[in-house]
């Protein structure tokens, strides 16, 4: 039995491939907890597995073999529409390449998870409101992608993340598009939220300063195996 | 999510591809405006016969002849000893009784007689009949020279075109001038003792009575003539060449072929009709009145069973226009399946991310599905107006060509609320079912696979 504070805990996870012949092993027999609150760095180079691991923590993709827990649930073994409501109630997604929807307002585009979720009309908007203010991005709500600059979207990504309140979120290159400067200010955003909200981060980048800089803890991954992991401070 | 949302999102993604989705509607459109012009024909086609039929009162009607002396056209009825006790003869009491049946909204006796007509120093022979009041509405006497009589008992008759021929060169001319009806007219025999013994001694018989033929003139006012002869068949108004109202006819008490009968019965003070027409409120009826008039003892007959083929007809006629409607509807289908292919794969990685957030496979599938039934929809409503035009452009044609061929314009389309109302469920139908493939396909998208799509 895991631990109270241990909220993920992934149990010799394997993901393999086939193309035609050849079996990929994307994730290889990788065992992982992550506790409630912790902002962990999943850091790789290119192909290292990392992205693949995030996937099946946050219920996209089904591993191989082995079992992920969380909150008392095997992934592996849930339904698809059990995934799917895991994934609306539970888990929050911020992409590398922003994925807000280009037809969409900013608001439209943060009120999709609520909408998905059945909330109520009108607490929605109170909602999208407040998600987007606590990105800085109050002002911007009637703009559409296409008129915000690539720190505004991933802002925006950010809140409709947050916007059903997750326990979990999950990035997934969150500044792989952006410059250092925006980059910088989105982990920051991101530390903020694992602070005041006791929000629970796992983030998967290949820039080993951010990750050392704003995550408490460091997984290190080479070849779909985990090579290390260690707590920052 | 729910069906607001879902239908919010929907009509949301179709603006987005605006054009494409526009001509998968409108392709849906024509198909259902080919199947609503083409059903709209039928039912307009069907619904113009069932009115000319009705109006001429053949279907209507049921004819009343008395066992005794003439069983029209159909097979003798079962002639079983009840029948032919209560077998009576169709007098003025027997009229009555009829007129008082339930669904029963006129009931009128086939006038017909020869006569001479003079007219400008001119005498001709011809067959003169007397027409009921409600032949006004038959639209037998639709578009012809002059008008129908002023009122039921008006001095006025119409003349057949090839009968005002004979009278005049300019048959048109006729109208509003005078003729005379020179008729044999039948009254009952004074009852002079000498004329009685004499009727005694030279019929043999102690009955008393008898008839005399007294020859009468009238004058008529000419008040239409026509060219065709309006509504022929049985009991129809066929065959005659000058025409009367009823009641006028009824009035000269002109002898007919069956004067004889009641005579040589020794009941000749009360005259008796070969054949009465009995008119009910629509061709449903007919079976009913028709069998409660047989109950009283006389023998009917009715063109029922021609309009029961008709309709058979008609239905055989619906159904193949509606297959021929429903082919441009199902290839209309099939670019609704392309349109939302092309769909899927544009928005596959929309799909991914949806699938992210938490979209579940039914969310997904429901929501291209709610895509295809609003093409439907808009489809169907565009097409029913679209079918809608073209019936009426076929109407108009029609009636312009009518009209130069000096006919009167018809309705041959017509769109009912049911067929409006069906047309458009149909297109939905269509629709949804044109849209399941794609909606499972995008449904059952792996959302990571979709996420890497560029």
């Amino acid at each position: 039995m895991p631990p109270d504070s241990m909220l993920i805990c992934a149990e010799s996870v394997s993901r393999e491939y086939r193309l035609g012949e050849a079996v990929i092993h994307a994730v290889n027999a990788v065992s992982l907890t992550v506790e409630k609150g912790e902002f962990l760095a999943l850091l790789g180079s290119s192909g290292s597995g990392k992205s693949t691991l995030l996937s099946m923590m946050a219920g996209l993709d089904r591993p191989t073999s082995g079992a992920i827990r969380v909150q008392e649930r095997n992934l592996a073994e849930l339904e698809a529409d059990e995934l799917a409501r895991y994934r609306r109630d539970t888990v929050g997604m911020v992409f590398q390449s922003f994925n807000l929807l280009p037809r969409m307002t900013l608001e439209e585009n943060v009120e999709l998870p609520l909408r998905l979720a059945e909330v109520d009309r009108h607490d929605r908007q109170s909602r999208v409101g407040e998600a987007l203010e606590r990105v800085g991005l109050g002002a911007r709500r009637r703009h559409r992608p296409s008129e915000l600059s690539g720190g505004e979207q991933q802002r925006g990504a950010l809140a409709r993340a947050l916007v059903n309140r997750p326990a979990i979120l999950f990035a997934d290159e969150p500044t792989g598009n952006l410059d250092s400067v925006n980059g910088e200010q989105i982990l920051l955003l991101l530390r903020n939220i694992q602070v005041s909200l006791g929000m629970t981060i796992i983030m998967v980048t290949h820039e080993r300063p951010l990750a050392e800089k704003f995550a408490n803890r460091i997984a290190l991954l080479s070849d779909g195996r985990l090579v290390s992991d260690g707590v920052q401070r | 999510m729910k069906t607001r949302d879902l239908s919010e999102l929907a009509v949301r993604n179709l603006r987005e591809a605006v054009l494409r989705n526009s001509l998968t509607t409108l392709g849906v459109a024509v198909g259902v405006a080919s199947l609503v012009a083409m059903l709209s024909l039928g039912v307009g086609l069907q619904t113009l016969a069932s009115q000319r039929l009705t109006r001429s009162g053949l279907f209507d009607a049921v004819f009343v002849t008395s066992q005794r002396n003439f069983r029209g056209p159909r097979p003798p009825q079962p002639s079983d000893a009840s029948t032919k006790k209560d077998s009576r003869i169709l007098d003025e009491d027997a009229r009555q009784q009829l007129s008082k049946l339930s669904n029963v909204t006129e009931v009128y006796p086939q006038i017909r007689f020869i006569t001479e007509v003079r007219y400008a120093g001119k005498s001709e022979s011809t067959s003169v009949l007397g027409l009921p009041d409600s032949s006004r509405s038959s639209g037998s006497f639709d578009g012809m020279t002059g008008s129908f009589f002023s009122s039921p008992t008006a001095d006025e008759a119409i003349l057949q075109i090839e009968f005002a021929k004979v009278l005049s060169d300019q048959p048109a001319s006729l109208v509003g001038k005078d003729l005379t009806l020179r008729y044999a007219e039948r009254a009952a025999l004074s009852k002079d003792a000498d004329d009685d013994a004499l009727l005694d001694s030279m019929m043999g018989s102690g009955k008393p009575g008898g008839i005399s033929i007294v020859p009468r003139e009238k004058t008529l006012r000419i008040v239409g003539v026509i060219d065709s002869d309006p509504s022929a068949g049985i009991g129809g108004f066929g065959g005659a060449r000058v025409y009367l109202p009823l009641k006028t006819a009824e009035q000269l008490h002109v002898a007919q072929p069956d004067d004889l009968q009641p005579f040589l019965s020794g009941n000749s003070t009360k005259p008796s009709y070969m054949a009465l027409t009995v008119r009910v409120h629509s061709p449903r009826n007919v079976p009913q009145v028709e069998a409660a008039i047989r109950q009283l003892g006389f023998a009917t007959f009715s063109l029922l069973d021609a309009t029961k083929n008709l309709r058979l007809v008609f239905t055989v006629f619906d159904l193949f226009l509606g297959l021929f409607g429903s082919l441009a509807l199902s290839v209309a289908s099939l670019g609704i399946i392309n349109t939302l292919v092309m769909a899927i794969l544009e928005r596959r990685r929309e799909i991914g991310i949806l699938k992210a957030l938490g979209a579940t496979d039914r969310d997904v599938g429901s929501l291209f599905f709610a895509e295809a039934g609003v093409m439907g929809l808009f489809g169907g409503f565009l097409g029913v107006a679209l079918g809608w035009l073209i019936g009426s452009a076929l109407t108009w044609g029609t009636t312009i060509y009518l009209h130069r061929q000096n006919l009167p314009g018809v309705k041959i389309s017509y769109v009912p609320w049911w067929l409006a109302l069906s047309a458009i469920l149909f297109a939905i139908l269509v629709s949804l079912v044109a849209g399941l493939y794609p909606a499972v396909r995008a449904a059952r998208l792996n959302p990571v696979d979709a996420l890497r799509y560029e």
